[in-house]
């Protein structure tokens, strides 16, 4: 057996740390690239805005404003790399806050019997979506364009036509409320310093450990240096954040929310079955069909998810708001879509991530807020976030082009 | 010497990483058949397409002469202006346009009103086809005809532009036999027309046969030009100079070991075509595998071959789907494919592309599709593990990639199967169907595979070759199982087997007793 063609030769596994690094970032050029992106914004508008943006005050309230946009956005990230879309996510969180202040304002039940209810009609709503694209095997797009006239007509029909306010006191802190003074503090509050250390703590510790762990098996890693220098860099921006928010009103509930959710659904992206199968669906729906993946069930419950996030969604947004409008959570779909794709989805499905998406939703949000801070019209607002957009994908279609290219 | 209608000098070009090319020569007569070998990897593709102005002016260095003149094409548009047709491996046809929408798509007649004149289009496209010796009526979809016919459509489209330079990558891959010879008589009649032909083909009998001169490519550089009518210009010289190495047996030694117990029974296998209710695609078909066997299934195109192992595998094809799977004497079930993955038994699908790659995700997640579950610890996937099994696979069945992190799409046609086959080989799988496994990749590639093939046999799994060449069954198999119009029509040891007596055996056709209409042989079977 003597078959080893000795043509072309196995590359040296020693590569200096140069190349490594260019290698690491040409390999995630697509997330650099809207990194890269995101932090060239922030620092436009800080400059233009004469740093308000940037302001304790100003940064929780993008916080505040957009958190509903990046719960829904988490979930609409996974419907794309599954190869879908999903237009109903608007209307399905005004639903789900509108039977929320059905029950809470006007039948006077608990706050926390409303949050269960706009969850549970938000799953619902998802299991019957999932049901006839995956079942059934209606395009996502045409079930969830019936799903967005659906779910807006039964707010409306919920509603009777009419909005309701206020929500109790409890349900109003979810989307608006701080954890503030728990441990007090002078002049800042220490509870959200604390908060943010040991998750800055804890980062360090996982990525510690990843890194042992590559180590043991022999893959090429980020010089050490390299290595220290990222995680001091990100601790110091996480801090830097922490210690703005702590001298504005404290640690958002919202934003506790947002966290738990980006990082449980990081982890199920990348680190379970379910979420591989999703990326083997979106690449190659043949081959994942052939390698065993049960495509009807992941289809079934790539739905059924992005009804519980927009159940969420709902519950942060009418909790926001302080009420119920007929008219809730118009566009939210394509805030949402857009967040996805500036976040480096792939238009055909397969390719995506959680936190790209949630980098592409704070764009968004910057983008808006700064706008807004600098008296830029909602007009011009729409133009500007319409071409980065555009651009996003630009950029996708441009990168895919040059690496099939290299054949 | 007659001149040359072609000149590339040194043709150098490269990729980021990688060069594809580094001073290339081809030259190329007018009016012969030019045929151009190589491994995957080695070029071919990268310098048509640089001919074919896909790689524009100016991004590669050398010069390109034809027809006397300094070639400088921005796009296909100017090569196809110059006379350059190309005809690629994956056919260039829209399925649900007609045969005359395909053959003007890009070049409409146009008549009055700039309106398209259908009536000139239909007549042109019939007397365009009739010189490719195609009989079919101008207004058929395309989607209706088979490869093989599919394939001439390609050749007239490229008539209808006056092409002087025909170029065409892999043209037999997709065919069976007959439409094989009748596509290698036609590029004979057109050169009496005066079209000079390059061909770029793995099939060496074909290019003994056709070619007269044969430009060999290995790692991106010109090896050597050879006359085909030398007496020294033998099959192995060549096989020589592609792989830079004497290669003394196409096939590998067996190696030797005791077949065991039977492993793997289907019994009366039974299918309908999933959209044509009546239509019986395989009928009543039985066959066994014992451990450590390796067992062909040989077919023409369109006897049901991939048909028999998909409505297995999972039921991945076809309705009405009658009939028992037993493994190890096991009743099993097979409704789908995870269940028969839990079984043991795995399918390498004939079109690598489109079943059985993600091309979009790197070597490593495609080796761990199948077998994710094996990776799985309190559900959670342990992605250093996976690296690792994807870095074993690559050393131990030599995937030429830099990194297992490298995007499937970019490895080639022979790393990509031997990515496939890992990908199954790691879900443990004592039964192993291999549809068409060396399809369309290059000679040492296959014996690669092959020896693969082998290593599995003496490990006691057993292995199912389903394969158009019957060269590689006779090289491979132990025994070898006929198929012919959904039929399984003999089993012979390959002690026994010639290649006559299997054809013989292959086109058997089915007595006319029964009510039911016989199963259609489908592509390409046509006395095109």
């Amino acid at each position: 057996m003597t078959a080893q063609a000795s043509t072309g030769g196995a590359p040296s596994k020693l590569r200096g740390p140069l190349a490594t690094l260019r290698e690491l970032f040409l390999r995630n050029l697509r997330q650099s690239g809207i990194f890269i992106a995101f932090v060239a914004i922030v620092a436009l508008f800080a400059i233009l805005t004469d740093g308000t943006l940037l302001s304790p005050g100003n940064i929780t309230n993008i916080v505040l404003q957009f958190s509903y946009i990046l719960v829904l956005a988490i979930g609409m990230v996974i419907v794309i790399i599954g190869g879908h879309i999903d237009l109903s996510v608007g209307s399905l969180a005004a639903l789900a806050g509108a039977v929320s202040a059905v029950l809470v304002i006007k039948h006077g039940m608990p706050w926390w019997v409303g949050v269960l209810a706009a969850i549970a009609v938000g799953v619902l709503a998802g299991a019957w979506q999932g049901f006839w694209v995956a079942y059934v095997g209606i395009p996502a797009f045409i079930t969830t364009l019936a799903g967005m006239l659906l779910f807006r007509g039964l707010t409306y029909s919920v509603l009777e036509n009419i909005s309701l306010s206020p929500f109790p006191k409890p349900y109003q802190n979810i989307g608006n409320g701080f954890v503030n003074g728990l441990l007090g503090g002078n002049g800042y509050d220490l509870f959200t310093l604390v908060i943010f250390g040991v998750a800055v703590l804890g980062y360090w510790f996982a990525q510690f450990r990843a890194r042992r762990a590559a180590i043991s098996y022999k893959q090429t890693v980020a010089p050490f240096g390299l290595f220290v220098v990222k995680l001091v860099v990100v601790g110091a921006v996480v801090m830097w954040f922490a210690w703005q928010l702590a001298h504005a009103r404290g640690l958002p509930i919202v934003l506790i929310i947002l966290g738990v959710l980006i990082i449980g659904y990081t982890l199920i992206t990348t680190r379970t079955v379910f979420g591989r199968h999703v990326y083997a669906i979106g690449g190659n729906l043949t081959a994942a069909t052939l390698s065993g993946v049960k495509v009807k069930w992941v289809n079934f419950r790539i739905m059924l998810n992005m009804g519980f996030l927009t159940g969420v969604a709902g519950v942060l947004f009418s909790a926001r708001t302080n009420g119920a409008q007929p008219g809730a959570g118009n566009l939210f779909e394509l805030d949402a879509i857009a967040a996805s794709f500036i976040g480096g989805a792939a238009v055909t499905g397969g390719v995506g991530r959680v936190v790209g998406a949630m980098v592409g939703g704070l764009i968004m949000a910057t983008l808006s807020n700064g706008m807004q801070l600098m008296g830029i019209g909602l007009p011009m607002q729409q133009v500007v976030k319409g071409v980065v957009l555009l651009l996003a994908v630009a950029f996708d279609v441009y990168n895919k082009r040059r690496a099939g290219a290299v054949r | 010497m007659a001149n040359n209608i072609l000149e590339m000098h040194g043709i150098t070009k490269a990729f980021p990483g990688v060069t594809a090319l580094s001073n290339v020569d081809l030259l190329v007569r007018e009016g012969e058949i030019h045929a151009v070998v190589g491994e995957n990897g080695a070029g071919k593709s990268t310098l048509m397409k640089v001919l074919s102005g896909v790689y524009p002016y100016g991004t590669y260095d050398g010069d390109i002469i034809f027809d006397g003149e300094h070639a400088r094409f921005h796009s296909i548009k100017d090569s196809e202006h110059a006379g350059i047709a190309i005809i690629h491996q994956e056919l260039a046809l829209v399925p649900y346009l007609t045969v005359a929408e395909n053959i003007f798509l890009g070049n409409e007649r146009i008549g009055q009103l700039h309106l398209i004149d259908w009536n000139r289009a239909n007549k042109e496209a019939t007397a365009l086809m009739e010189q490719v010796g195609l009989h079919e009526n101008p207004t058929t979809p395309v989607s209706q005809l088979g490869v093989g016919k599919q394939q001439l459509i390609e050749i007239a489209k490229a008539l209808s532009k006056d092409v002087k330079l025909l170029i065409l990558d892999e043209p037999t891959a997709a065919l069976n036999d007959s439409d094989s010879e009748h596509l290698l008589e036609l590029l004979r009649m057109l050169q009496k027309r005066g079209i000079t032909s390059i061909m770029i083909s793995h099939k060496l009998n074909e290019i003994e046969e056709i070619a007269e001169r044969t430009t060999i490519l290995r790692d991106g550089k010109t090896i050597e030009t050879i006359d085909m009518n030398d007496k020294d210009s033998t099959q192995d010289r060549i096989i020589r100079g592609m792989v830079g190495r004497d290669l003394k047996h196409r096939y590998p030694e067996r190696i030797k070991h005791e077949i065991g117990e039977e492993k793997f029974r289907v019994e009366n296998w039974t299918v309908h075509h999933p959209t044509q209710p009546g239509r019986i695609v395989v009928d009543n078909a039985s066959f066994y595998v014992r451990a450590g066997e390796v067992v062909g299934i040989a077919g023409l195109m369109g006897a049901g071959r991939t048909e028999l192992a998909m409505s297995i595998f999972g039921r991945s094809y076809g309705r009405n789907i009658t009939g028992e799977v037993y493994k190890d004497g096991e009743l099993i079930s097979t409704r789908g494919v995870a269940e028969c993955i839990a079984h043991g038994i795995a399918y390498v699908t004939e079109d690598r592309k489109r079943y059985g790659l993600n091309l979009i995700e790197d070597v490593r997640r495609n080796i761990s599709a199948a077998g994710l579950l094996k990776l799985v610890t309190r559900g959670w996937v342990n992605r250093n593990e996976e690296l690792k099994v994807a870095e074993d696979y690559r050393d131990s069945m030599n995937i030429k990639t830099p990194t297992v992190l490298q995007t499937t799409g970019n490895l080639s046609g022979g790393n990509q199967q031997k990515v496939v086959l890992s990908k199954w080989m790691y879900t443990d799988a004592d039964v192993m169907i291999l549809d068409e496994p060396t399809r369309g990749i290059d000679v040492g590639s296959k014996y690669e595979i092959y020896t693969i093939v082998n290593k599995l046999a003496a490990q006691g799994t057993a292995v199912i070759v389903i394969s158009s060449e019957l060269p590689e069954l006779l090289g491979v198999c132990d025994r070898i199982y006929t198929l012919a119009f959904g039929r399984i029509t003999g089993d012979v040891p390959v002690k026994e087997a010639t290649p006559e007596s299997l054809m013989r055996l292959m086109t058997l056709e089915p007595k006319r007793s029964s009510t039911k209409e016989p199963a259609q042989a489908g592509a390409g079977k046509g006395k095109s």
